[in-house]
């Protein structure tokens, strides 16, 4: 008590003190003391450093930095002798006998493998659909866009296919690029083979998911992929409950021509609980017995793809693609796939010539094995031809001709097989390289020539196409 | 059923008249340094004689977007807040199995897999588009003309699931096909010229543009849309939503800015995000809201790094399909040019539809089609076709023939579809000797103006520019878009609605597309039926009064003219 009593005097006193040397102090010396308090205060409320200021431009120099911006151009120019700038151009239907650049030739480039494209009975029923519905049809599939047709192929479709249903879109190259994006989402991971064409790539981009490439048709890859994943997994079980999982595969790929390893792939797909997309836009209308495809082909049951997906511009050689499987699956892309939804339906012409294709597969099972055959010769016929060789299975109806010995540029290679085309076009022989994007493909294949077999070829024009390519390869590759 | 994904302030500007100087500030903000300034006007019947920019305009500039009345939003919103409580009660009963439930299965197999979709997803279709599900998707068996015929389905399952009756609804009035010019034929020149392609030529062309898909017919419709455009070279491609999507990527890449309107197709907004560049969105048809972006972009450089941007693209719409608004070309024109982007003008529903020869938006100002640096359009809507085209400068177009994703990966177009294009563009062009096809676009025009007109006196409140086809007639409830979509076809007219996503959620609308193949009976027809079915609904929201004297004037013009 006597302490604090004590301390507060104490204070009392400093504080008479310091009022006392105040009255005391010189004048000179309060002024230059409150100069250096207000100094004091002034930096405690100015800003230390001028951030502000610096990003603050004034307007003049705004219009000055607009002035002075200037934008590259919109597109870099293309030197007029691109390669690729001056098409082929074909005159009439580019059918069994094609008109190329004025000339007439056996065609060994369009895919139109079941010979369906100049078909009397498919132009007739096209015709007749035409002359009821006109060409276009003037909206998308909800606004009055669909048609009898439509609704007559999808079932079709689903049939021939047995699944429960199939949904068609009025583009080929749309199909699978956005039916894939209309189940996979930002966050879910595809597992994807290197060899993927394409529209599968601009798919998974538009997906946003994590995209995974396993090394092409190499199974252990993939598998070595999902386990990774599994593991994964189990770190974080809460985000894996909800991370879809997928693979996309090709049932033929179109940039190597071989066929994916589906039994492998379904074993994977329960054990490691991921869906299976497959695209199989080279393969129906060609591989099994019926046609049917890849699963056909290799006897898996259909329910076991979650989806196939597959364009009506090969074998059917009409315009559109479809995607089928079952309803749980497909239902979910009448409002989700952006190609379905935002674009106009399919011209009915196209569906019903579609309709007849499938009519004609149907009644005639027999040209499947035909065109196997026509196939296997082909790919045998097309063996040791100097300096090329052949890549594919012996069943694919599209192979690609790949040089041996590449010159280590690709714009070289690409001229020396161009040269082969133009000597085998002098012939007769209508062929074309596979064309990429050099820059945007992920993995781009190495120049090719394709060469595509339909049923309308005979032997003999098989073997003339072939000792063409032969002597063209002598003339051009020594 | 879901055109544009929109998202829009809930006061919609009354009317803009801009020959007058007026144009819209939706949400109109104002900074004396910008290109253009814009101020607001209540009615379009005063007349001001000031001008501000109305320069760039060569023609009064009318559209409107009436806001919506308070009780009208307050009470879409508490039905859209019922039919989530009772979707939720459905859910609950499904779950335990009171109700049956009618979705999909997955396979018993794969019950264990990560769901394909989740069931929180499928909440808004399940318990509300299913209810109103048949207003969509409504099959027909005719051409898309003028009149249609209808298969009539019947539902046992509340919409889960159609039966077709096998009964056929014919000469169904169609206001909802994308058939301006009415060239949705299937006799005449047009049918008959696509019937020989298809002979000579056959249906599809089983390759690419690159490989062996190049059909002198591509070549001879390439150089016809260049004409008709007014540009150099022309590129065409197969789908529509394609053209967008496989292209952009083409021009625009990392390092890039794209600058979309809010409203834009979705087809250009996924062509924006797969070109890597950095996307941003500009409020719908405001010009201070892109300037402000612009001068932005510019000024600061690309995020973070600052380095300044390789190129800005502009990416707008000629029509908007859901708001009926044309795109204010010449003031993005002038906002490019001042500020050195690149213009990319979708004309999907606008080439053919505008203009006084019918060459889109850049005829309808009368503009040159050079300073649009890539011209965009389809052929589904005015040319009754399908697919799209590019048009440009020979070296735009070079590199797309080279570069496009769809040149070298996508099979090139059907051969009947592409001559369909040629005499319908050959016919609007007046090149097969006729005045048939100036004779369609006049009676597009007029038939525009007089549906529109009539649809305003009724009271309704219609969006939009008054010169465009598409004419957006706002229903707002979620009951009404279905009762209204059954209540007209009940009437033998075949109307489209639209509702959440493709619109903000309380501005349901029903859409009309004025054809030039109806004819008057048919749109006062069509017509009485919206007057009886929008009394019956109380669908007449428009607190504006229309003078009378110019209803008068305006019914005589049109009598003049119409036979």
């Amino acid at each position: 008590m006597i302490q604090t009593t004590k301390m507060a005097s104490g204070q009392q006193w400093v504080l008479v003190e310091m009022v006392q040397a105040f009255y005391e102090a010189p004048a000179y010396h309060l002024i230059l003391e409150g100069i250096l308090i207000l100094w004091i205060i002034r930096l405690l409320f100015s800003k230390t450093y001028k951030l502000q200021e610096r990003s603050d431009l004034t307007e003049k120099e705004k219009e000055e930095l607009i002035e002075e911006w200037q934008p590259e151009p919109l597109v870099p120019a293309v030197s007029n002798d691109h390669p690729s700038l001056n098409y082929d151009v074909v005159t009439g239907p580019p059918s069994h006998k094609i008109t190329v650049n004025g000339k007439e030739c056996i065609n060994f480039a369009s895919f139109n493998f079941l010979g369906l494209l100049d078909n009397e009975r498919v132009k007739q029923k096209a015709l007749a659909s035409l002359k009821k519905y006109g060409v276009g049809t003037c909206g998308p599939r909800g606004f009055y866009g669909t048609f009898d047709v439509h609704l007559e192929l999808e079932e079709r479709l689903a049939k021939f296919m047995k699944t429960e249903e199939a949904i068609i879109y009025s583009y080929g190259f749309a199909t699978i690029a956005s039916a894939i994006p209309a189940y996979s989402k930002r966050g879910d991971i595809v597992f994807v083979d290197e060899a993927a064409c394409f529209s599968i790539q601009k798919g998974l981009q538009a997906s946003r998911s994590f995209i995974k490439y396993f090394k092409h048709n190499d199974m252990e890859d993939l598998e070595r992929l999902l386990k990774e994943q599994e593991l994964e997994d189990q770190k974080n079980p809460r985000k894996a409950r909800v991370t879809r999982r997928f693979i996309v595969v090709e049932g033929l790929y179109m940039n190597t021509s071989d066929i994916c390893p589906l039994p492998e792939l379904v074993k994977l797909k329960y054990k490691y609980k991921v869906r299976i997309f497959l695209e199989e836009s080279m393969s129906f209308g060609v591989l099994g017995e019926h046609g049917r495809g890849v699963t056909e082909h290799f006897g898996v049951s259909i329910d076991d793809i979650d989806l196939i997906s597959a364009n009506m511009e090969n074998a059917v050689a009409s315009i559109g693609g479809f995607c089928c499987g079952r309803s749980f699956v497909i239902d979910h892309q009448r409002l989700s796939g952006q190609g379905y939804c935002f674009s106009a339906s399919l011209p009915p012409m196209l569906a019903s010539a579609a309709i007849e294709a499938l009519n004609i597969m149907e009644e005639d099972p027999e040209i499947f094995t035909i065109l196997r055959e026509k196939c296997k010769h082909a790919h045998k016929a097309l063996q040791d031809i100097p300096g090329l060789k052949v890549v594919g299975e012996a069943f694919a109806p599209a192979l690609h001709l790949q040089l041996e010995h590449s010159t280590g540029s690709r714009e070289s290679d690409v001229r020396t097989l161009r040269s082969i085309i133009d000597y085998c076009l002098d012939r007769q022989i209508a062929l074309t390289q596979a064309r990429y994007l050099d820059k945007e493909e992920r993995f781009l294949p190495p120049p090719s020539i394709r060469v595509v077999v339909t049923v309308e070829q005979t032997e003999e024009e098989i073997e003339k196409a072939t000792s063409c390519i032969r002597e063209a390869a002598l003339a051009r590759l020594e | 059923m879901t055109e544009s994904t929109a998202s829009k302030p809930l006061n919609g500007e009354t009317c803009l008249w801009t020959s007058n100087g007026k144009k819209p500030g939706r949400n109109g903000f104002v900074k004396t340094h910008c290109l253009f300034q814009q101020q607001k006007c209540r009615r379009p019947q005063e007349n001001h004689n000031v001008w501000h920019n109305a320069s760039v305009y060569n023609k009064p500039f009318v559209e409107s977007f009436e806001e919506t009345p308070l009780l009208v939003a307050v009470l879409t919103y508490m039905g859209y807040g019922i039919l989530t409580l009772f979707g939720y009660l459905r859910d609950f009963l499904r779950d335990w199995n009171f109700e049956k439930c009618h979705v999909a299965k997955e396979r018993d197999e794969q019950k264990d897999f990560v769901p394909l979709y989740q069931d929180f997803e499928n909440f808004y279709t399940r318990n509300l588009y299913m209810r109103i599900r048949d207003n969509w998707n409504r099959p027909i068996c005719s051409v898309p003309g003028a009149r249609m015929d209808v298969m009539e389905r019947v539902t046992h399952d509340y919409n889960w699931t159609f039966k077709h009756t096998g009964t056929v609804l014919f000469d169904v009035i169609n206001m909802g096909s994308y058939n301006y010019l009415g060239f949705a034929e299937n006799s005449g020149l047009c049918a008959n010229a696509a019937v020989e392609a298809a002979m000579k030529y056959g249906l599809g062309v089983c390759g690419t543009r690159h490989e062996i898909g190049n059909l002198d017919k591509h070549e001879e419709l390439e150089k016809l849309v260049a004409r008709f455009l007014g540009v150099e070279s022309s590129m065409v491609f197969g789908m529509g939503f394609a053209t967008n999507s496989m292209n952009i990527p083409t021009l625009a890449g990392k390092g890039c800015l794209i600058l979309s309107d809010e409203l834009n197709h979705a087809s250009l907004v996924l062509g924006a995000r797969l070109s890597g560049s950095t996307i941003r969105v500009f409020k719908h048809n405001n010009m201070q809201s892109l300037e402000k972006l612009l001068r932005d972009a510019i000024v600061h450089g690309q995020p973070r790094t600052h380095r300044p941007w390789k190129k800005i693209l502009i990416l707008v719409e000629g029509i908007y399909s859901m708001e009926g608004s044309i795109v204010r070309l010449p003031e993005v024109i002038a906002l490019k040019k001042k500020y050195k982007a690149y213009l990319y003008l979708d004309e999907a529903h606008s080439i053919g539809a505008l203009g006084p020869g019918g060459r889109g938006v850049v005829d309808y100002f009368g503009l040159d089609p050079c300073d649009v640096d890539i011209m965009m359009g389809t052929f589904t809507k005015s040319f009754g076709a399908a697919g799209g085209y590019i048009g440009g400068n020979k070296e735009l177009i070079d590199y797309l023939r080279t570069h496009s994703h769809s040149a070298i990966y996508a099979t090139s177009m059907s051969p009947p579809v592409a001559q369909q294009i040629i005499t319908s563009m050959k016919c609007i062009m007046g090149e097969d000797g006729t005045t048939l096809g100036q004779e369609r676009l006049c009676q597009l025009s007029k038939n525009t103006t007089y549906f529109r007109r009539r649809l305003q006196e009724m009271g309704f409140i219609i969006y939009g520019n008054n010169d465009s086809p598409v004419v957006p007639l706002m229903l707002y409830m979620p009951a009404k878009i279905g009762a209204f979509g059954r209540e007209m076809l009940k009437r033998n007219i075949g109307t489209v609605v639209v509702g959440f996503p493709a619109t903000p959620i309380i501005e349901s609308r029903a859409r009309f597309c004025v054809s030039a193949a109806h004819t008057k009976e048919m749109l006062d027809t069509a017509l009485n039926a919206i007057s009886e079915v929008g009394d019956l609904l109380q669908l007449k929201y428009s607190r504006h009064a229309w003078p009378s004297d110019e209803e008068t004037n305006h019914f005589s013009y049109l009598d003049s003219h119409q036979d």
